[in-house]
This record gives C-alpha cells, sequence and structure tokens, in this order.
C-alpha cells in the first residue's frame, strides 16, 4: 500500500486528501449542519436586537452577513485538524512523501467545499431576510464564494497553531479575527459599493489578489505550524 | 571566523545572563534621569502649543508610546524569525520578553491618543486606518501572549507564538492599506490625524528625550524578564546552582 | 517655569482632566509593570533557591 501512495504524484495525493475528507464530512452531517445554523441564527438576532426598520437593515445587511459568515467559518475551523490530531493520521501525513503544504491544501479545499460554499449557498436567503435586492445578493454571493476560501486558509494557519492547546477554540478566534479584517472589509465593502452605484471590480480584484497571496502563502505556514505542533 | 564565535558566545544564555545583568543598572539609570528630565521638561518648562494649548502635553507620553510600541514588535517578530530559523534560544526568549511590554505601550498609546484627540479632534475615537491598525496590532499582541503562554512545553510555544508573530507582522501592512481604502470609500475624512501645527524645537528636544527614556525602559525590561525565563528554563543547569548559591551566600554576610 | 501658581499647573490652561488621566494611566501601567517584574524576580531566585539548598543538602546527606 505505501509502494502505491508512494507512486501516486501531487494532483492524485491532493485528489486523494479531498475526498477523504469529504466522506469524513458526510459521515458526520452534523458538523456541518451546525454550522450553517449557527450563521442563520446569528443572522437572525440582529433584526431582534436593533428592531425591524427595513431600511436599517438594508445598510446593515452585508455587513452583519458577513461577520456571522467570518464567525460561522472560524468555529468550523476548531475541529480541521483535531481529528486528525487526536487519531495519529497528522503524523502520517507529516512523514508521507508528498509535500505537507499539498495535503494541507487539499484538506482546507474540501474545508470549503463543506463550510465555505453552503455558507454563501444559504446567504441569498439571509439577505432577503435583510431585505436585499436581487442585484446586491447576487454580489454579496459572488464575495463569499471569493473570500470564504481565504478564511479558510488564513485560519487554517491559527488551527494548526491551537493544535491540542487547552482553550483551543476561544485561542484560534483570538489569533485569527483580525487577520480577517482586510476579507471583511473588501466582502462588505462590494456589496456597499454596488448599493451606492460604485464599480465593484477594485473590490472583487483585491478579493481575488488575497486570495491567490493566500493560497501561495498559507498552506506552507500552516505546514510549519502543523510540525511545530507535532515535535 | 571571529565574528561568529563572538556572537555564538552571547547567544548562550550562560554568557548572557551575567552580561545583561550589568547592563540593566546602566539601562534603569538612563531611563530614569531621562524621564524625571523629560517630565519636567514637558510639565513644567515647555511652552503652551499656541493652537492645542496645554493638552498637548499629552504627545511627550503618547508619541514615544506609539514609536516604541510599534518598534517592539518589529525587533519581537524579527527576534522570533531568528529564533524559528536558527534555532537560537536565546532569540526566541528575547521574542517572548519583549510582547508584554509592548502590549503596555500599546494600550498607553490608544489611551493617551484618545485623550489628546478628543481636545484636538473632538473626538476620542474615529475608524482611521492608523487608529485602527494601531488597535489591531494591540490583538495581535495579545493573541501572541496568549498563544504564548496557553503551550506548557516553552520549546513549542516559543515557536508556535514566532509563526504567529511573523503572519501578524506580514499582515499589518495589508490591514492598514484596507482600512485606508475603506475609510476613503465611506466618508471623504475632514479631521486628519498627525497633522500637526509647527513645533516649538524645545518641544521637540522635549519629546526627544523622552523617545530615549522610553527606549531605556524598554531595554530594561525585557533584559530583566528575560533573565527570569532565563532562570525558569535553565534552572537544572549547573551555572544557575552555582549563580544562586553564590548570590544566597553573598547575602548571608 | 512657565506656570505662576500650583493650582494654575493643576488645571493645565483647562485641560487638566486629559493630560492628568494620560500621564497618571501611563504612570500607573509602568509602575505597575516594574512592580510585578521585580516581584516575579525576587519569586524565582527564592524558589530555585530553596531547591538548589534542599538538592545540596540532600547530597551532602548522603
Amino acid at each position: 500500500m505505501s509502494e502505491s501512495i508512494k507512486n501516486t504524484g501531487l494532483f492524485a495525493a491532493f485528489r486523494l486528501m479531498v475526498a477523504r475528507d469529504l466522506t469524513l464530512a458526510m459521515r458526520r452531517r452534523t458538523d456541518v449542519f451546525t454550522t450553517l445554523f449557527f450563521f442563520i441564527i446569528a443572522v437572525t438576532l440582529f433584526p431582534l436586537g436593533v428592531g425591524p426598520e427595513i431600511e436599517l437593515l438594508r445598510s446593515m445587511g452585508p455587513g452583519v452577513i458577513w461577520v456571522a459568515a467570518l464567525l460561522a467559518s472560524m468555529l468550523s475551523l476548531s475541529t480541521l485538524f483535531s481529528g486528525d490530531y487526536e487519531d495519529g493520521t497528522l503524523e502520517q501525513m507529516v512523514i508521507a512523501p508528498h509535500p505537507l503544504s499539498v495535503l494541507v491544501l487539499g484538506k482546507l479545499f474540501a474545508h470549503w467545499l463543506t463550510t465555505g460554499v453552503p455558507l454563501a449557498l444559504l446567504s441569498p436567503l439571509l439577505g432577503m431576510q435583510m431585505g436585499l435586492g436581487s442585484a446586491e445578493i447576487q454580489v454579496l454571493l459572488l464575495t463569499l464564494l471569493l473570500g470564504t476560501p481565504v478564511l479558510s486558509l488564513i485560519g487554517s494557519i491559527g488551527a494548526a497553531l491551537t493544535l491540542g492547546v487547552r482553550g483551543g477554540g476561544i485561542l484560534l478566534s483570538l489569533l485569527i479575527l483580525p487577520l480577517f479584517i482586510p476579507v471583511l472589509i473588501f466582502g462588505a465593502g462590494a456589496v456597499d459599493a454596488f448599493t451606492t452605484g460604485v464599480s465593484i471590480d477594485g473590490h472583487l480584484s483585491l478579493l481575488g489578489a488575497f486570495l491567490v497571496l493566500s493560497l501561495v502563502l498559507a498552506p506552507l505556514a500552516t505546514s510549519v505550524a502543523l510540525r511545530i505542533s507535532l515535535e | 571566523m571571529a565574528k561568529s564565535r563572538f556572537w555564538l558566545y552571547f547567544s548562550s544564555p550562560k554568557t548572557f545572563y551575567p552580561f545583561s545583568g550589568k547592563l540593566i543598572p546602566w539601562c534603569v539609570g538612563v531611563a530614569a534621569v531621562l524621564m524625571a528630565v523629560g517630565l519636567y521638561m514637558g510639565l513644567l518648562v515647555t511652552p503652551p502649543d499656541y493652537r492645542m494649548g496645554d493638552s498637548y502635553r499629552i504627545i511627550y507620553i503618547h508619541v514615544p508610546a506609539v514609536w516604541m510600541s510599534m518598534i517592539i514588535y518589529m525587533v519581537m517578530a524579527g527576534w522570533a524569525a531568528v529564533g524559528l530559523i536558527w534555532n537560537v534560544k536565546l532569540a526566541e526568549m528575547m521574542a517572548g520578553a519583549l510582547a508584554p511590554t509592548g502590549a503596555i505601550f500599546t494600550v498607553i498609546g490608544l489611551w493617551t491618543g484618545a485623550l489628546w484627540g478628543r481636545p484636538t479632534w473632538g473626538a476620542y475615537w474615529v475608524w482611521d486606518a492608523r487608529l485602527t491598525t494601531y488597535l489591531v496590532m494591540l490583538f495581535l499582541y495579545m493573541g501572541y501572549i496568549a498563544l504564548r503562554s496557553a503551550i506548557d512545553d516553552p520549546r513549542r510555544a516559543s515557536k508556535a507564538s514566532a509563526l504567529l508573530a511573523i503572519v501578524g507582522g506580514i499582515n499589518v501592512p495589508i490591514i492598514y492599506f484596507s482600512v485606508k481604502w475603506w475609510n476613503t470609500l465611506h466618508q471623504p475624512f475632514t479631521v486628519a490625524p498627525g497633522q500637526e501645527s509647527k513645533i516649538d524645537p524645545t518641544m521637540l528636544w522635549t519629546m526627544m528625550i523622552m523617545v530615549i527614556a522610553f527606549w531605556a525602559y524598554t531595554l530594561a525590561v525585557s533584559l530583566i524578564r528575560v533573565r527570569c525565563d532565563i532562570l525558569e528554563r535553565e534552572k537544572n543547569s549547573s551555572w544557575v546552582a552555582e549563580l544562586l548559591q553564590g548570590s544566597s551566600a553573598g547575602n548571608k554576610q | 517655569m512657565i506656570w505662576s501658581s500650583w493650582s494654575e499647573f493643576i488645571e493645565m490652561g483647562g485641560y487638566a482632566g486629559f493630560v492628568w488621566w494620560s500621564y497618571g494611566v501611563t504612570v500607573v501601567f509602568m509602575v505597575g509593570e516594574v512592580v510585578l517584574l521585580s516581584k516575579r524576580k525576587r519569586t524565582i531566585i527564592q524558589r530555585l533557591g530553596r531547591f538548589i539548598r534542599a538538592d545540596r543538602s540532600k547530597r551532602n546527606a548522603e
């Protein structure tokens, strides 16, 4: 078996990792649904807190949905590596012949498919709740699809650093949320800009730039962090 | 060759401990004297600013605190990188010893900035790029300290927090420009922090004296802290035993 | 000296609240840091000293 793994190429290893994590996620469906329900509940609380005036909700909507998406994906990050850490799979990944960063990237892609994409697909529903128009909802969906992978990528560094640390979940939020600020600004900002009639090309290109930058740097940083945590 | 041996000599905790012990009294002395001079000049000698009145006297502590907090972050991330890449124990400890002082200066900078901003610009806080990024820097310091203290194994704690310091350092400029952009989109800024009126030379001198005093304070405090860390980490080594025996015997005389 | 009286110094040209709160909090933080640190240093040296003395007496007894 080890021979066959050694002979697989980089892309095949990546694909195997994605398939494995997707299978695991499907077996533990409740984890995915918990994140989604957190997202819905968090957004629902806002109108109850600030009042049902539709104008107010419409102006707050994109920001509220983005902050809730940020918190939801942060919550899901604490379990990103913990299962593999506890059952020893992570150590196998570290000593595998493939670069750890590629395997990490596979895990992150699966994580995005099971949290980022469902969050984005749910957002139109919440957008309607907050009184957004259909064009705005489309922009919101687009920014969430572009922004949530960045959240998974940056968040994985924190998830790797807090592996097996007491109070890991709350510590993770302290480490990671400040780093999410640029994504929040341009994600929610794009919808605001669209509402006021400003071109959103700048926002989208910057979100794309963040995505490319974090695609290159975050898996490397995460694999360094994983090695530190496993020492 | 000789140079590398020189650095090796000082990067060993055993030689660094007595060396830094000799350095601390000097730093404390410089900090105390310059702070006294600076406070005397700042509160009693320098004239009031023609535009801001006496409220400007806050800058004598605000500016040095803000400068130091930013410089400390850079130095901390630098030591962290050295510790992570070349596996130098002393660099790891130095990075950790700087963090609490940096966080304290950031809190002082935010607090004095708010109290200076109210009479000068009419608001304690504005969501300006500089202020927001500075607040984020406090979060980064807090995250660094929290991660370091949450991990029990000292080697892992310093390596993990070192990586965090570096990642945070890379993000600071990105956050700054993001907030700047966000700000220009939302409203044109009417109050621009940082536009100081022409500064009197005595005021500038007083500020420089306070800056040097804060430098010396930082050096003293971080050296004392790193010495504590050295003692705790090396408590089982023979040189610590000899050192403490010597000092306790000396005290008994 | 630019102040003609003590009370004028305290008043700080009408900005007493801002100036003194700034200086006060700064002093509290910096003095607090020094006090906590020197306390920490003293306890470490005492604790390690106790360990070392205990270790030495044990070795002497052997």
